[in-house]
């Protein structure tokens, strides 16, 4: 029986006090005691800005890559050992600002992976800017005037670039976003999970208060889950066109919805052939045995050179 | 030589003719150039063919065979002409054919030193499709009047019309296999109506088959660098579409069923490097290629893979004319120092730049194994000429050839250390590594400065003993692979003119030394095939005994000589320069070292213009 301890390292954390960094480390590791997963078996990929340290803190294969690109180096690690479970993780400037083309094609791909979108709204390491999510309008405390940019929505973009479980969590919700991931993590395909987290330094906009609705005159929390209101997103038959399209479209809908009212929650769930799977089909090897556990440094090239001759 | 506009066949056309020689015994080296466009603009393909085997192509052509008009006459009523034609180049007593159909006056071609062959390329096109009751889809057909003048090329050569029809045959199979008797067909008209207007005796030159000097076979050098991958084991390649390094991972897809090797075509060449380096990490060797434009995308995520010490990717870089977009479809060795100093900051990284297609085979190979013995990532330097080349070689030799995975952990070892430090400071600098899914193995890696375990540090001591650990890679690889791989000395070591050279040039270089043997001037070559490590003594000792050094380069600022004199102290005396785009040819090597070696020139630059 692993515990928890099995998932966590002795490295040194230096995120400020009350990021909600913390809430979703503690949830990825909780998830993946829950799954009872070897830590071995398991590879975490991050970008750059303080989510990018995350996988210093997990013990599993860990690796902190470059600013936007952690999507590429996931992928190919997993073409590479698709026995592994891969999660991934990064900013929000990381995946939809710099990475944003990965965020796309990657999505195109349907790799079975899980993608954890660190969304706070402002670059925090660099001090403060205002991030692609950031609605337009909108001044945190260190940025020297609103922003003059329109926000992405990332459950929309994911939707449109063929994510196959399109998910929203909150990482002050450490039970919410812990049964979110594990969905993720067991869907086949890309999953993508938009957490949304608090910047107690840089994001005095939307804070933890702001979440819990103090603001408003009803006090009522913004944050509602999609499954309380009978919302599915899950496709029931993913050969018919129109029962997809009809799902993305409702999924794209409810993605718009900001403001005194916030769904969190799956968006979107759909099963179709991964990547993975669709490469298997031209070299059936791949079903057996990930290529990294097979010989292939013996080959015999003479075909290759009788159809030279 | 056989030209005509992008889309009317010319590569079928010279691919079949060559095939057809070197099965007949003959050897061949041909390249093509074209134009960065898709149908229509002016391109053709150089088939040289001889008796014995050949390195380099020559600027004079024997026979010239026109599919239009601008091969002829250029495009010289256009606002931006780019070239002439080519009934210049035509050598005294050569021989051009034509469409008869163009109704050109002998006069205008303003050559009296050679015979005209004027075809009804149409008119027996439809002879041909007569045949087989399909002259009504005239149209649809058209494009064959390639074929045609394939036939007339060989009836004008006299060459075995049956060696001909076997290679034409051999390109349409399956359901195709009709359309190739169709094809089979015009050639023969072309043939019998070239031998039977102009005779046996119009054009002076015959081709007569030759005993086969063994088995040989016809390699592009896209299809030699996917062939070295194959046979290193690389289970992973990845791309963006870009001329002229894509044929070579479509080469590799088309065969991924029979080697169980991923190929994906990724959104930019920043994932596609990423994604290779992913992939090394995880312990599958991989590869990427690009050229300039995608390198310099690429710039980023090798600097990752350095600092990670990532067992790979070996990155195929196929230049081309740069800057920016430059000319897509020409070819140039502009990228050295590039290749050298691509990213940030200081990292070890391997460079080899093979000389010719059968180097490009086991420079590959030997690619993934330094990959994962110093773990680093390593270039394989080639360029569009080389990429394009297409020549006959011996059937590869695989004897002997090894993978070498260098210190990879097998589990049982990793379970006798409790305490596994992926960046382990060792005493050369490498580290034994393993790959996730490992029991025991967990490593951490990072872009960032990092301890043993691999996670982040700044501080000042382990800084500079990780960075010493990783520089000394590139010593021990200096040291461990013998000067003999590194460079080349070709020729009289005591031959009193040293030519220095790198890359694709080497053939054009050989044969046109061997002209200037044959006219008096005896010379050497030092062909520098590893750029890093760099084989700084074996350069040193032999510049140094030279009386006259001159440096050959496809590039505007002779960057090898520039690098020579970085590592070595020594300048080069001379340099010949071209950089238009074209590869050089057998003849300029000739006419370039005799200028500067009789007419005194200390600098020549060369055009094709």
């Amino acid at each position: 029986m692993l515990e928890l301890k099995n998932y966590r390292t002795q490295v040194h954390n230096d995120w400020c006090p009350g990021c909600g960094d913390f809430g979703i480390v503690n949830a990825i590791q909780m998830t993946l005691l829950e799954m009872q997963l070897e830590p071995h078996r398991i590879a975490v990929f991050s970008g750059i800005g303080c989510s990018g340290k995350t996988p210093h803190f997990i013990n599993a294969y860990g690796f902190h890559t470059l600013h936007g690109r952690v999507l590429p180096i996931a992928t190919g690690a997993k073409l590479a050992n698709p026995s592994l479970t891969v999660i991934a993780v990064g900013g929000d400037g990381d995946g939809l600002g710099i990475g944003a083309g990965h965020f796309v094609n990657t999505g195109r791909r349907n790799l079975d992976f899980t993608y954890v979108l660190h969304d706070n709204g402002v670059y925090g390491l660099t001090k403060g800017q205002a991030s692609p999510t950031l609605p337009k309008g909108l001044k945190t405390k260190s940025m020297p005037a609103p922003s003059i940019q329109e926000g992405v929505n990332p459950i929309a973009m994911a939707v449109a670039s063929g994510y196959t479980f399109v998910a929203r969590s909150y990482a002050l919700d450490v039970r919410h976003l812990k049964m979110t991931l594990r969905a993720a993590i067991e869907h086949r395909g890309s999953a993508f999970v938009d957490v949304l987290q608090t910047c107690p330094t840089y994001n005095d906009i939307n804070t933890k208060e702001w979440y819990a609705g103090d603001d408003l005159p009803t006090k009522a929390p913004r944050l509602y889950k999609l499954e309380e209101t009978g919302y599915d997103g899950r496709v029931s038959d993913a050969t018919i066109r129109d029962v997809v399209n009809a799902k993305k479209g409702d999924a794209l809908l409810k993605s718009f919805e900001w403001g005194e009212k916030i769904p969190i929650g799956v968006f979107f769930k759909m099963e179709v052939a991964t990547f993975e799977d669709q490469l298997a089909t031209r070299m059936p090897a791949l079903a057996e045995k990930p290529f990294v556990e097979q010989d292939i440094y013996n080959r015999d090239i003479a075909l290759l050179l009788d159809e030279l001759a | 030589m056989i030209g005509g506009p992008q889309g009317s066949g010319i590569n079928s056309v010279a691919e079949n003719f060559a095939k057809a020689c070197i099965r007949g015994g003959l050897h061949v080296f041909a390249n093509i150039e074209y134009h960065s466009n898709i149908k229509g603009e002016h391109s053709y393909y150089r088939l040289r063919v001889d008796s014995r085997e050949l390195r380099s192509h020559v600027d004079w052509v024997d026979l010239l065979v026109a599919l239009d008009k601008e091969t002829l006459f250029g495009d010289l009523t256009k606002a931006h002409p780019t070239h002439s034609g080519h009934r210049h180049e035509v050598s005294p007593g050569g021989g051009i054919i034509y469409d008869a159909g163009l109704k050109l006056s002998p006069d205008s071609f303003g050559r009296d030193d050679i015979t005209l062959f004027p075809i009804p390329y149409m008119d027996l096109l439809i002879d041909a499709l007569k045949e087989f009751g399909k002259e009504r889809e005239l149209s649809k057909y058209q494009v064959m009047v390639n074929t045609i003048a394939l036939g007339a090329s060989l009836g004008l050569v006299n060459y075995d019309f049956g060696l001909a029809s076997e290679a034409i045959r051999e390109g349409f199979t399956g359901r195709k296999a009709a359309l190739g008797e169709l094809n089979i067909s015009a050639a023969q008209h072309g043939y019998d109506y070239a031998e039977k207007i102009f005779g046996h005796s119009a054009f002076p030159i015959r081709l007569q088959r030759q005993a086969l000097g063994g088995k040989r076979m016809m390699i592009r050098g896209v299809q030699a660098v996917a062939i070295g991958k194959v046979k290193a084991g690389c289970g992973f390649q990845t791309y963006y579409p870009i001329t002229p390094a894509t044929d070579e991972s479509e080469y590799l897809e088309s065969h991924q069923g029979n080697y169980n090797m991923i190929v994906v075509q990724a959104e930019d060449e920043i994932s596609a490097i990423n994604m290779a380096t992913g992939a090394a990490h995880a312990g599958l060797r991989s590869s990427t290629s690009t050229s300039g434009p995608g390198f310099s995308l690429m710039a980023e995520g090798l600097g990752w893979s350095g600092i990670t010490e990532a067992p790979g990717p070996v990155i195929i870089l196929w230049q081309r004319s740069g800057p920016a977009t430059g000319m897509p479809t020409r070819t140039e060795q502009g990228d050295l120092r590039f290749a050298l100093h691509a990213a940030h900051g200081e990292f070890p990284r391997m460079i080899i730049a093979p000389g010719d297609v059968v180097e490009c085979f086991y420079d590959t190979f030997d690619a993934f194994n330094y990959a994962e013995r110093y773990q680093v990532p390593v270039i394989v330097l080639a360029d569009k000429f080389l990429a394009s080349t297409y020549k006959d070689i011996p059937f590869l030799n695989t004897d002997g050839m090894k993978v070498d995975r260098g210190d990879l952990l097998q589990e049982l070892d990793i379970t006798k250390n409790p305490d596994y430090k992926r960046y382990q400071l060792t005493e050369l600098g490498i580290s034994p590594r393993t790959r996730p899914g490992q029991k025991g193995g967990i490593f951490w890696t990072t872009g960032d400065e990092h301890d043993e375990y691999g996670h982040i540090t700044e501080a000042a001591g382990l800084r500079v003993r990780m960075m010493t650990k990783r520089m000394k890679k590139i010593e021990l690889a200096g040291q461990v692979i013998p000067d003999s791989k590194k460079a080349t000395l070709h020729g009289p070591r005591t031959a009193p003119i040293t030519i220095v050279g790198w890359g694709s040039t080497k053939g054009a270089i050989l044969d046109g030394m061997e002209e200037l043997s044959a006219n008096g001037v005896e010379a050497n070559f030092l062909q520098i095939r590893y750029v890093s490590p760099f084989p700084t003594e074996l350069v040193q000792k032999v510049l140094y005994e030279s009386r006259r050094k001159i440096a050959i380069e496809n590039n505007y600022s002779a960057q090898m000589a520039g690098l020579i004199r970085e590592m070595t102290g020594i300048a080069v005396d001379n340099k010949i320069v071209k950089f238009d785009g074209r590869p050089f040819s057998q003849n300029e090597i000739y006419e370039g070292v005799r200028d500067i070696v009789k007419n005194g020139m200390s600098e020549v630059m060369l055009s094709h213009a």
